[in-house]
């Protein structure tokens, strides 16, 4: 049985109340679906006094609607919702159908699953077992026990949402008491596993905007976990092609958990003019082996998961081409 | 800092107020507030679906959906009627799931059981012919480490009416009894 730390809940009725909360109260945290917060503070990997619950903001954040050329998603939609909701970007919504078991699918959010911390088998742990260990590099340890001698939390991004929103070209509008910005979600995210996002302390996540052209590129996401519910992923990834008489116009391939920024695989430019054909996926699943190194940072062996990795982006990319 | 506040639950159609500390979970006021312990603590993380409740908005109708209680905060379930393993039999008795549980022997040590028959209670609610795939689509968040699951399919299949139990088990049907006659009156509220 693991409780809760003691920690004081509030609860604003508007996104500018929630920033200004934000700003107010340093080291606050926002719960929104719980479903990753909860069981992490359970295992006291956040030392905070005060939670910011966004319950009261579903009204305003939960809206699936097209406008000035953008698909925007609210950040509060759940995660079931858009597994139904989203069928106009079908990698997104098959993300989402992927996501965990039924029970947290609907009680998870894009936002929550965007910002979702990162993960690592050394520190998702109870704070008995990581301090039988020592700690680690991530939260009060000085060592990292993935690679030896790091001095760079490697924790794994671990959100299934983020590869398919990269490869669609994505972006989000984080808002703070200061004002609002609309970010590129491929400047989002850091490569660095304590805090793997650019968000501000008070700053919050609102709203994911897809380009409509989104919605004609060739799309599919591809995951590879232990079990087919429930976990999280060993692997994940989204391609999206642009194809014109049978033609790559362009193509954007995003591999994620393996290190704590989903990883947009460089170098694609070159494969346009090319036969949408099953030559084009053989060429991404080598570019992609080539540029992904997993680590030991997933309980799944990482020399597996770099031999299945050119596997599944062959299969991904064939079932994108096939829709 | 506040430390308890009062709380108002809507469990099993019935209102109960409750003091309880700010930090408290769904599924602890249930079980050590309500003693309704029937909604069982498992990884206490929210993996392994033992601790789900249904849940619906108070002006809505029906069960609801299920949800896990441990993950879920007792104060941000007062909007929320919600509907533990308790509250599932009838007046009439077992409900139709529980009792084709029984009968196809689709459960050993008993933990994941109420997790288990509440999301297929869910899921007949919406879909009363579910297929196979469905199914295990629908109990994919609760996890048994006993059976292996085929019987609790085919108890899920026996209560949509697709298809015989394989033996009738003699079980009396009986009422749960009534969630208020264990529930801890609210003895102090500390400000």
């Amino acid at each position: 049985m693991m409780t809760l730390p003691a920690v004081e809940v509030l609860r604003p009725g508007s996104v500018a109340e929630a920033v200004e909360l934000l700003r107010d109260k340093p080291g606050a945290r926002v719960l929104a679906g719980g479903t990753d917060i909860v069981p992490n503070l359970k295992y006291g990997m956040y030392e905070t006094q005060h939670l910011v619950a966004l319950r009261g903001l579903s009204k305003e954040l939960r809206y699936v609607r097209e406008e000035d050329d953008f698909v925007k998603l609210g950040a509060l939609c759940s995660i079931d919702q858009l597994s139904r909701e989203a069928s106009m970007l079908p990698a997104l919504a098959d993300a989402c159908a992927q996501i965990a078991g039924p029970q947290l699918r609907r009680m998870g959010t894009l936002g929550g699953n965007l910002c979702l911390d990162t993960r690592c088998v050394y520190i998702n742990q109870t704070y008995f077992w990581r301090s039988a260990l020592g700690f680690c590099l991530k939260k009060d340890g000085t060592l990292c026990h993935v690679v030896k001698g790091g001095k760079r939390c490697v924790a794994a991004a671990s959100n299934d949402t983020a590869p398919v929103l990269l490869a669609l070209g994505a972006s989000v509008r984080l808002v703070s008491p200061r004002g609002e910005r609309i970010l590129p979600l491929r400047d989002f995210y850091l490569q660095d596993g304590v805090h793997n996002t650019v968000l501000q302390s008070d700053e919050l996540l609102v709203e994911v905007r897809v380009p409509v052209r989104a919605r004609s590129l060739k799309q599919a996401f591809g995951k590879l976990r232990m079990r087919a519910a429930i976990d999280f992923p060993a692997l994940n990834l989204a391609v999206a092609l642009e194809v014109a008489q049978g033609a790559v116009k362009s193509v954007a391939l995003c591999v994620s958990a393996i290190a704590a920024r989903p990883a947009l695989i460089r170098g694609l430019e070159d494969l346009a003019g090319r036969p949408a054909d099953a030559r084009v996926a053989e060429e991404l699943a080598r570019r992609a082996q080539k540029q992904c190194k997993p680590l030991t940072n997933i309980g799944v062996d990482p020399e597996w998961r770099r031999e299945v990795l050119p596997v599944l982006v062959r299969r991904t990319v064939s079932r994108a081409l096939q829709d | 800092m506040r430390k308890t506040e009062l709380i108002k639950l809507f469990v099993n159609g019935e209102e109960h107020s409750l003091a309880v500390p700010v930090q408290r979970t769904l599924l602890e006021a249930l079980r050590y507030d309500l003693g309704l312990i029937g909604s069982k603590q498992g990884c206490d993380k929210g993996d392994c679906g033992a601790c789900t409740v249904l849940a619906r908005p108070r002006q809505g109708s029906g069960r609801g959906e299920p949800i896990l209680s441990c993950i879920t905060l007792a104060a941000d379930a007062q909007d929320l009627a919600v509907t533990t393993i308790e509250g599932l039999a009838g007046p009439q008795g077992l409900d139709v799931v529980q009792r084709a549980f029984v009968d196809c022997g689709a459960l050993q040590c008993g933990f994941c059981q109420p997790g288990m028959m509440l999301s297929a209670r869910a899921l007949l609610d919406n879909c009363p012919k579910p297929s196979l795939p469905q199914i295990k689509e629908a109990l994919s968040g609760n996890l048994c480490r006993c059976t292996g699951y085929s019987q609790i399919y085919q108890a899920v299949q026996v209560a949509a009416g697709m298809r015989k139990p394989s033996a009738r088990a003699p079980v009396q049907a009986e009422r749960a009894a009534p969630s208020d006659s264990v529930a801890h009156p609210v003895k102090e509220i500390v400000p």
